[in-house]
């Protein structure tokens, strides 16, 4: 719990002074190991926020009567009424730009995407009059407008539901892209895009709402925020460094546990931010351990992974001991069968095959599926 | 004129600052009437203007709906389809509805996963409008796409195998239960995004049109329907779709199926004028309100509707209004519908309400349809026996199909097409 904590403190320097009197509340909640879910943990983050500052609202499909399509806006729109809880038609392009002009004009707009897949009717006004304008105006025109909804692969929901678009969003200058993984990532995250002045694309993870993770009081007080373009270390280790974000972290701490049973010490870099990219943390982890496993569940070209090795090969390449890996989903669009879907997206095993090609174990051949 | 209660209708009616220039379009409309496509748009301009051929349709319309009331009242006499006709709507219909059932079922048993959405309620739409359809008409469909790939005639069995994720599905299990594809039923897809199915719609019809008059194919006068909801009436795609297809007067029918609601959004609550079927004329085509849980009603509509399209004479925009008896998805709490409204449509089952008429009009026996029933039943479960006896996709399929060339994989290490590696398809692409 307090090396959470520890942690925290050192990432978030601006949130130093703010939270010196929750740590001191923690100690008495550590012991009761209190957790969140992680949809809770985005739930209160936008409650927290729409409270603080009016101008904030949330607009999108079923936000508000139905209380969200994954339940995220649970309660928001009995508390703060169908004015500042919109309920929108099925109209992305529509209601994204709508979003875009109300923070050109002095808003807050949260706008919800039941999923990422659904951004693509509206990413001309994400990329085209949401990222680009501040540029274009020569600075007259700031766009604090955060896009968020679940990203990427969930289960069983076919190709056209199941891709990640973090290395899309990711490419584009004037954006921030935030990625969520625990509880605390979430709360904070969330937080600090919304205060945020830039617009920002927040990838959420439908299958991680529902899991719990521990959360201290630090993190459970209203003025906590995480910074943004800060990635954390979830695990400290000296022999190969895997970078993941959104639920890839889970799976690369899962591989982390089974390496150290067999004497490889894995340092897992959790990205929190894909743009903005750490890149300085990730290249010290690098010349630390000389080894590097980049995992994502995207496709494998032009992907986080591919930023992430160019910059290491740029920074620490003298460092490298091993050809860096990138575990990535197949090149392939995402097939229904359970069976083929498996076979899709990256499992804990295939990361723990790569750590240990990196580390010159022998890797025994993979199984047919 | 007079108008039934259940069916509404609307023309574009010739604007009348337009009027001088009306004139002109009768001039030009004969010379230029078998090479409209893709001419100049002062050509085009002239076409869309249609005034003749419109109020021609307006009135043959307004003869349909009335008939369909007439027709309703009456007894034997006049009867709106023959035996056979109606027994073939009935079985399409209680296939659909038995199929729907026993996918919820087997949902529950872990057979299918994801998002399932299924149709019960609206039967009389699919039914209503593709058994009309030849083989050779398309039909574009939504994420609620296993019925209308049943009535186009994909068989029982592969849509069950698509859904318990088979080798043996229509497509391989590759797309699942959003994306049914059938090329030789002419079934474009199942979309899974709001929208964009119709485009595709209307693609499919602007190639039918192509291949008449620039192809020459005389005799393709193929016709595609694209079926979506009111929800989706919301969205910027429909009324993109519903100008290009007025204006090059391709052969689509716009079928809504407005069950009121979009997952939890009534619709009122999401559209300025929920009268749908008024956009049509705002576009220049026909609009037309039916029932969408009598299958009788919708039929007479599609008929004529159809057969504009395959005359070339142009889209029509048809709101059925209708009823899911399920949540949006297997999924949905369905917490936010009144159960009265529920009640209400649930007492105007379109299946029960075909065969009342049927019976009270003795065009049936209760036996006959009863046979046809335990026909079905034992499709459904013979379906369910196949799925899941079928086997699961190989590993190979994993990498096929992602392009029509697999070249597209590019160059391996060797020099050669990665493609032509024998072992390329045994592991994954990347991992
Ligand atoms: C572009 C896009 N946005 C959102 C969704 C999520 N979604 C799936 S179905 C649906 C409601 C559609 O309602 P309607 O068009 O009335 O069709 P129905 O489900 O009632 O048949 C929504 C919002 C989607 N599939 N695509
Ligand atoms: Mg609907």
């Amino acid at each position: 719990m307090l090396g959470i904590i520890r942690q925290k403190v050192g990432a978030g320097g601006a949130s130093l002074l703010r939270t010196r009197s929750a740590v001191s509340a923690l100690r008495s909640y550590s012991s009761a190991g209190k957790e969140m879910t992680v949809r809770d943990a985005l739930n209160s983050a936008l409650d927290e926020e729409m409270s603080a500052d009016p101008k904030v609202f949330l607009m999108g499909e079923e936000v508000g009567e139905y209380q969200g399509a994954y339940k995220i806006s649970k309660g928001l729109l009995e508390k703060y009424g169908p004015e500042r809880v919109l309920d929108t038609p099925i109209t992305e392009a529509g209601f994204t730009g709508i979003g875009v002009g109300a923070a050109y004009h002095g808003l807050r707009p949260v706008v919800e995407f039941m999923t990422f897949n659904f951004s693509m009717q509206a990413i001309d006004h994400i990329i085209n009059s949401a990222a680009k304008s501040n540029y274009m105006s020569a600075g007259q025109i700031s766009v604090p407008i955060v896009f968020r909804g679940p990203n990427g692969a969930a289960a069983g929901v076919g190709a056209q539901h199941s891709h990640c678009y973090a290395s899309w969003y990711a490419s584009c200058p004037g954006l921030k892209v935030l990625t969520p993984y625990s509880s605390e990532d979430a709360r904070g995250l969330l937080k600090a895009a919304i205060r945020d002045p830039d617009p920002v694309v927040f990838l959420e993870n439908e299958l991680l709402y529902g899991e719990s993770f521990p959360i201290s009081a630090e993190v459970l007080d209203s003025s906590f925020c995480l910074p943004i373009g800060k990635a954390k270390i979830e695990r400290e280790g000296k022999d190969v460094t895997i970078t993941a974000f959104s639920k890839m972290v889970g799976y690369a701490l899962k591989a982390a546990e089974i390496l150290a049973k067999e004497g490889i010490s894995a340092e897992v870099i959790n990205l929190r931010t894909i743009r903005p990219l750490d890149r300085s943390t990730i290249n010290a982890s690098v010349r630390k351990t000389n080894r590097l496993i980049t995992v994502e569940e995207g496709f494998p070209q032009h992907g986080v992974g591919a930023e992430i090795c160019t910059s290491v090969v740029e920074e620490s390449f003298g460092y490298l001991d091993a050809p860096v890996e990138r575990i990535t989903g197949a090149d392939v669009p995402m097939p229904y069968a359970a069976n083929l879907e498996r076979l899709a997206v990256p499992q804990v095993e295939d990361i723990v095959r790569a750590a240990k090609r990196a580390c010159y174990r022998s890797v025994p051949l993979a199984a047919a599926a | 004129m007079s108008l039934t209660t259940s069916t509404k209708f609307a023309q574009p009616l010739p604007l009348n600052t337009t009027s001088s220039r009306s004139k002109e379009h009768k001039l030009l409309f004969e010379p230029f009437r078998t090479n409209t496509f893709l001419g100049s748009t002062h050509k085009l301009r002239c076409f869309n203007s249609l005034s003749k051929s419109n109020l021609h349709r307006r009135s043959a319309i307004v003869a349909v709906s009335d008939v369909v009331k007439e027709k309703k009242s009456k007894s034997s006499t006049n009867l709106l389809i023959t035996k056979e006709e109606g027994l073939e709507l009935y079985e399409d219909m209680v296939l659909g509805r038995a199929f729907e059932d026993m996918c919820a079922q087997m949902y529950y048993r872990g057979k299918m996963f994801g998002f399932v959405h299924l149709y019960n309620g609206q039967e009389a739409v699919s039914t209503g409008f593709i058994k009309l359809l030849k083989q050779e008409d398309s039909v574009a469909s939504t994420y609620r796409d296993h019925v209308h790939s049943l009535s186009k005639g994909v068989s029982a069995r592969a849509v069950m195998s698509e859904l318990f994720g088979k080798a043996t599905g229509c497509c391989r299990g590759q797309g699942g239960s959003m994306h049914m594809f059938s090329k030789e039923h002419n079934v474009l897809g199942g979309f899974a995004f709001i929208g964009e199915g119709i485009p595709v719609a209307t693609g499919a019809a602007f190639s039918s049109k192509y291949r008449r008059e620039v192809l020459k194919e005389a005799d393709c006068d193929h016709v595609t329907v694209a079926f979506f909801g009111d929800g989706t009436c919301n969205n910027g795609q429909f009324f993109e779709c519903l100008n290009m297809a007025a204006l090059w007067k391709l052969p689509i029918v716009f079928v809504v199926e407005n069950n009121l609601w979009a997952i939890g959004m009534s619709h009122v609550r999401a559209t300025s004028d929920p009268e749908i079927w008024k956009k049509g004329p705002a576009f220049g085509m026909p609009g037309v309100h039916v029932d969408g849980m009598d299958v009788l009603k919708v039929r007479e509509v599609a008929k004529e509707a159809i057969g504009r399209a395959r005359r070339g004479e142009g889209p029509t925009l048809v709101e059925c209004e209708t009823y899911r008896f399920r949540g949006h998805s297997l999924a949905d709490p369905d917490e936010l519908r009144d159960p009265a409204e529920k009640a209400h449509y649930a007492a105007r089952d379109p299946i029960t309400a075909l065969k009342r008429y049927m019976i009270d009009n003795n065009l049936v026996t209760e036996q006959e349809l009863k046979t046809i029933e335990k026909k079905i039943d034992e499709v459904v479960e013979d379906a369910v026996e196949f799925a899941d006896e079928s086997p699961h996709p190989p590993r190979s399929q994993l990498l096929e199909n992602v392009f029509a060339d697999p070249k597209g994989f590019g160059i391996g290490p060797d020099g050669r097409y990665r493609c032509e590696d024998p072992k390329f398809t045994q592991g994954t692409a990347h991992v």
